[in-house]
């Protein structure tokens, strides 16, 4: 009995110490600038379940404790936004039952966010889902429409969780979007000229004229249009593409690709990334002002 | 304190990236002297289309954009895609494509051939404004039609496709080709604007600062492209 308090209050001791050390580490990282907006691509949880030989199952399960472990440190050091590449829609090529598990896992760690003991409640994080939601089956859909409206007070951290979403995708969604705006006030307009007894000539010509769509017409209607973009894009497993993920939003964003897999993603990635970010910040500023 | 302390972790990263430059670039000139055998034969089937972003303010050094891309046509790449946010490179698109000639002008004979033949080598200049701009545009195109449409037919909605965005931008003369491969030549590892409808599996490999450039760097990155498996979201 007393081996295994002492275990346990050496457990509690260490802990304390990490977080004591982790919390050192980040007040002397705030000396520079901290990025507002982190996104990451998990890339690697089925290939760590090889590498250890589990089930591809327990490599997503994994993945999702980084995945918490990360977010508790972004919002430690004071990043306002995280996003994360939960599933895109080039996801759902893949078997069957795969999907489904994944799937699964996905509602469960839905329904998990809205539960009392929930980072979501203890750092006060607003919670979004970017993607074109009607491509999920209908449990998963209802349980991430359930878990924007309940956080939809919470202003301290924002976590944006892309579910079948691909950045073409977006910017096809928001083409659409903005055609149908541009249709709705053209038939509103078409409608008071009708009217006013105006000719139905100048109707058509302005018709043609309003069809102009401007870039702020289509910026507006994206999916990420909620946050600002990206300061960093972190992608795990050393690989370095973007995978049709956030390609509208990452203009000035530093691109970082450390090379462990997303289940062995540390303490230490974030600190590297962040003190990457800080020496390319002045030249991305700088960039971002002369647009 | 707090500051001292910062300032001094970020000399170490400094020192340590210092280090690490020294270190490829002496690996570069090892490639580049063929001491290294396994860069020694290039696969480049899988490299179809090779990007290039190239800082603004590097790109006004036309002599090294045009050395970079006569190397380039030596190692066999057909299509070459240049990208700069200010459109610089596409400023001086005659006189890259003049200075070209003529400098291949003055190699010799086998290598002369290389560059001169229209078939060897396609080259594309593209700017910010093929971006974001580019989809605005095409979105105009297509809203045009779809409004066309709807008038005429009294159809309800129509449902935009990716496909639809390709051919509209096509339409609008920004169509192009998925790079396979993008090399950034400039201070940070990032792709500066370049048209997100092209970059979707594109590699993204960080060079350096273009008056840096190694042809060692470049051949170790179109090697290790060619390693590389993708398996598209699936």
């Amino acid at each position: 009995m007393e081996a295994m308090c002492s275990t346990l209050r050496n457990c509690v001791n260490k802990e304390k110490l990490c977080t004591l050390t982790r919390k050192c580490i980040f007040r002397i990282l705030s000396v520079g600038p901290i990025p507002n907006h982190i996104a990451f691509i998990m890339d690697g949880n089925r290939r760590y379940a090889r590498n250890y030989n589990m089930n591809e199952g327990e490599g997503h399960r994994s993945g999702f404790l980084a995945l918490m472990s990360m977010l508790q440190y972004c919002y430690e050091l004071g990043v306002k936004y995280v996003t994360i590449y939960a599933f895109s829609i080039d996801n759902f090529k893949r078997k069957p039952q795969e999907v489904e598990k994944v799937m699964d896992l996905m509602q469960e760690k839905i329904e998990g966010l809205l539960k009392e003991e929930s980072f979501v409640k203890s750092y006060g994080v607003r919670v979004y889902f970017i993607g074109n939601l009607q491509l999920l089956r209908e449990p998963v859909r209802l349980a991430a429409e359930k878990a924007m409206a309940a956080t939809c007070k919470n202003d301290k951290a924002v976590l944006l969780i892309c579910l079948a979403y691909t950045s073409t995708d977006e910017i096809v969604h928001a083409v659409q979007e903005a055609c149908n705006e541009r249709r709705a006030e053209n038939e509103y307009l078409n409608s008071k000229e009708v009217d006013n007894d105006s000719s139905r000539v100048i109707g058509e010509k302005k018709n043609d004229m309003e069809c102009a769509i401007q870039l702020a017409d289509v910026e507006k209607h994206m999916y990420m249009a909620v946050a600002p973009d990206p300061d960093i894009v972190v992608r795990t497993s050393g690989e370095t593409r973007l995978s049709n993920f956030l390609l509208w939003q990452t203009t000035y964003c530093y691109l970082y690709s450390p090379s462990a897999l997303w289940p062995e993603i540390s303490f230490r990635h974030l600190v590297w990334g962040v003190l990457n970010y800080q020496r390319a910040q002045p030249y991305l500023e700088k960039k971002k002002k002369q647009c | 304190m707090l500051r001292l302390v910062w300032l001094f972790i970020h000399l170490l990263a400094k020192i340590w990236y210092f280090v690490l430059t020294t270190i490829h670039t002496l690996n570069s000139y090892l490639i580049s002297s063929g001491l290294l055998n396994k860069y020694t034969a290039l696969d480049l089937t899988k490299l179809q289309h090779l990007a290039i972003v190239i800082e603004s303010q590097e790109a006004y050094d036309i002599v090294r954009v045009i050395k970079l891309l006569c190397w380039l046509s030596d190692i066999g790449v057909k299509h070459i895609c240049l990208y700069d946010m200010d459109g610089v490179l596409k400023k001086s698109k005659k006189i890259i494509l003049e200075e070209m000639g003529s400098r291949l002008w003055h190699l010799e004979g086998d290598k002369m051939d290389l560059c001169l033949d229209p078939n060897q080598m396609t080259l594309e200049f593209i700017s910010i404004s093929d971006g974001k701009e580019g989809i605005a545009k095409a979105a105009s195109f297509l809203c045009k039609r779809y409004l066309d449409v709807s008038a005429s037919e009294e159809q309800d909605k129509t449902t935009f496709t990716e496909e639809n965005m390709g051919k509209a931008l096509e339409a609008v003369g920004l169509g192009g080709p998925q790079p396979n491969l993008l090399l950034v030549y400039g201070p940070v590892r990032c792709h500066l604007g370049f048209p997100a409808w092209r970059m979707r599996y594109t590699e993204i490999v960080h060079m350096g600062p273009l008056k840096s450039m190694k042809h060692g760097a470049i051949i170790k990155a179109i090697h290790k492209f060619a390693m590389v498996h993708q398996n598209y979201g699936t």
